[in-house]
């Protein structure tokens, strides 16, 4: 089953070649104001991406991980345009988003998948005129269009005669969530970000999923940005991992590399706290406790001093840059910092306890 | 033989669209069917039909001339030979009256709301949609109006205007256009939110394309519903403002002045005197019925 007519779409052109990353965050800033200080009171902020850098390269699936609120989903929606960043720019295979590359040109090429799937279908369309829309927007026909969700709802395992006239209520959270994919690959793009795309579903329908997703981006060469807190799928399916810890970049680095020994002391901790399948291996006590620190203060130096084991005077004073280390894994630890001043800096040290 | 051919067809969707693909029943379909099923809001559509009968046919229902009166037959009780239901203070005959008052009594009742529906939906999708400053503005602007009780003013709106039937139309449309625009608001702001219309906005697409698309069909039932619960409302002030002397003039026959007229014969021909009132009572409840009918009928969660 073949996607008919990838004409009628132009793709952009890969100008950079393969080693020119697909997208280039740089100091990528969002902050979101708080309410409740009174009409003259002091703005509060939360900080809820504060500086984030990264590349993302073509064809790989970055995976991005961390606890609740510690700025992965606002990220995703920075990346969509879906809120405007404070400051920061992207570069989309070598064209500066906004300024070489228009936002609907950009939005074109780059696509989302929310995580709840009921609530990403407009409940009064047809499945096919949910994943139709897309393509219109952008000036294809609507017989078209139509044909292009047929085509995709049975490459996403649907078949078009039964789903296409349906409505999203009729149908399984799998089911949606298939639709979400296929309307997210209506528009041809390059870059798909599944925002906890599969955390909502059931275990063996999220195998499926998971497969399908795999299977998509070889068939069409797509590039994603995979988020989730379940550490499990993305070791699964990820090629790189950046951990993120209160709007900012932990560590970065190759899935094997980042899982197998970590560099950053939250990665450790995150990886310790993973449901163990070995009973002898399973952990007593909490890797971590206690909730992450509020965002709308942020701890100064390092943010995640507060909780770490490791934690040394200081760690509270001096803020550590993302370190590059071999394999071209990086860390933001002092640890990872020669000649930081942490005892342990000069050379990089296992921070897994 | 037309089976295993129809098996082997089935594996190669063809790029054109079929024909075979299952329907499923709309939305609206659902409702009207849920609709239909339902023996109270039935009923009072019945009598929303048959009042509007009426009002539409009165010259040729009512059995008199509803502006003829009779000196001599003043504040006949009903069953009065010639007046089945009475005659009033001028000794018109009160079926004739009640018949031909339908008419500006409906008019006045319904005319306001479709039209608040639109203005108020159009501000209420517009500051729901847009949101920040425009929102503020919108809102607090209808905030004023809202601040006032609706009688007092549909009253001072009309006062100002001068009495006539129109300006008691505008006066009843400006009263209502500040509660639907806030339901619109409210609405529109929580459609906002939902991740379909992240979607629609990740997809390219521009923001009139996404409110009539997307906000439109999510935001309209609900709207709709509250309007139609204002048109018992809108009866009922618009029979207050011809109570008053703001709406109809004598000797015009409507509901609410005929009840301004007959109250001092409350204590001589009581049935009488009550009748206006007892049809206000009916179509308003009619609407009431309709609009909760409505209301459940769209609100099945499946």
């Amino acid at each position: 089953m073949i996607i008919g007519e990838p004409a009628h779409l132009p793709d952009g052109p890969d100008r950079g070649g393969p080693a020119q990353p697909l997208l280039s965050v740089r100091d990528l800033v969002k902050h979101f104001p708080v309410k409740g200080k009174g009409l003259f009171g002091k703005g509060a902020v939360v900080r809820a991406v504060d500086g984030v850098s990264f590349d993302i390269r073509k064809g790989e699936t970055l995976g991005v991980v961390g606890e609740s609120g510690c700025g992965k989903s606002t990220t995703a929606r920075l990346l969509m345009h879906l809120i405007k960043a404070d400051s920061g720019e992207m570069v989309f295979d070598g064209e500066k988003v906004g300024a070489d590359l228009d936002l609907t040109a950009y939005r074109r090429q780059v696509q989302m998948v929310f995580q709840d799937s009921y609530a990403s279908l407009n409940p009064r369309l047809t499945i096919e005129e949910s994943i139709a829309y897309g393509p219109q927007v952008h000036g294809v026909s609507a017989a078209k269009a139509r044909a292009k969700a047929h085509d995709l709802l049975a490459r996403v395992g649907l078949e078009p005669g039964r789903f296409a006239g349906r409505y999203p209520h009729e149908l399984s959270g799998g089911q949606r969530q298939r639709i979400n994919i296929a309307r997210a690959l209506a528009l041809e793009p390059r870059l798909v970000i599944l925002d906890e795309a599969v955390s909502a579903l059931d275990k063996s329908v999220e195998a499926q999923v998971l497969n399908l997703l795999q299977d998509l981006k070889d068939e069409f060469g797509l590039t994603y940005v995979f988020i989730s807190h379940d550490l499990n799928v993305v070791k699964f399916i990820v090629d790189r991992v950046m951990v993120m810890y209160l709007g900012k970049v932990a560590e970065i680095g190759e899935g094997p590399a980042v899982f197998g020994a970590p560099r950053h002391p939250y990665t450790a901790a995150l990886l310790a706290s993973m449901p163990k399948m070995d009973p002898d291996a399973r952990s007593a006590e909490a890797p971590l406790t206690g909730d992450p620190p509020n965002p709308i203060n942020p701890p100064s130096g390092c943010r995640f001093h507060t909780r770490c084991a490791l934690a040394e005077p200081v760690c509270s004073v001096q803020e550590p840059p993302l370190a590059a280390m071999e394999g071209l894994q990086e860390a933001a630890c002092l640890m990872a910092l020669p000649g930081s001043g942490h005892s342990r800096a000069p050379a990089p040290v296992e921070a897994a306890a | 033989m037309s089976l295993s051919a129809a098996i082997g067809q089935t594996p190669s969707p063809s790029p054109v669209v079929d024909a075979a693909v299952v329907r499923s029943p709309g939305y609206w379909t659902g409702v009207l069917r849920r609709l239909s099923r339902d023996p109270v809001a039935m009923t009072a559509l019945v009598v929303i039909v048959l009042l509007l009968l009426m009002a539409i046919f009165a010259p040729y229902i009512a059995p008199a001339d509803p502006s003829k009166g009779s000196m001599l037959r003043r504040l006949k009780p009903i069953g009065f030979p010639g007046y089945p239901l009475g005659a009033d203070e001028l000794g018109r005959d009160m079926l004739s009256r009640l018949i031909h008052g339908g008419r500006l009594s409906l008019l006045m009742g319904v005319t306001p709301v479709p039209i608040a529906f639109v203005i108020g939906s159009l501000l209420g999708i517009t500051a729901g949609y847009v949101g920040g400053l425009t929102n503020t503005l919108i809102m607090r602007t209808v905030d004023v109006f809202y601040a006032f009780p609706s009688v007092l003013l549909a009253v001072a709106l009309s006062g100002a205007l001068g009495a006539g039937l129109t300006n008691a139309l505008v006066s009843l449309t400006l009263v209502f256009v500040p509660p639907i625009a806030r339901v619109a608001e409210s609405v529109t702001t929580q459609v906002r939110g939902l991740d379909y219309i992240d979607a629609a906005r990740a997809s390219g697409a521009k923001a009139g394309s996404i409110i009539r698309v997307h906000v439109l069909g999510n935001v309209l039932g609900p709207i709709f519903v509250y309007a139609t619960s204002l048109v018992s409302v809108s009866m009922i002030l618009a029979s207050g403002l011809s109570f008053l002397g703001l709406g109809v003039r004598p000797p015009e026959p409507e509901w609410g002045l005929m009840l301004n007229t007959l109250r001092t014969a409350i204590y001589t021909q009581p049935m009488v005197a009550a009748l206006p009132g007892v049809m206000i009572f009916i179509t308003s409840i009619a609407f009431n019925m309709v609009s909760d009918g409505l209301r459940s009928a769209m609100d099945v969660k499946s």
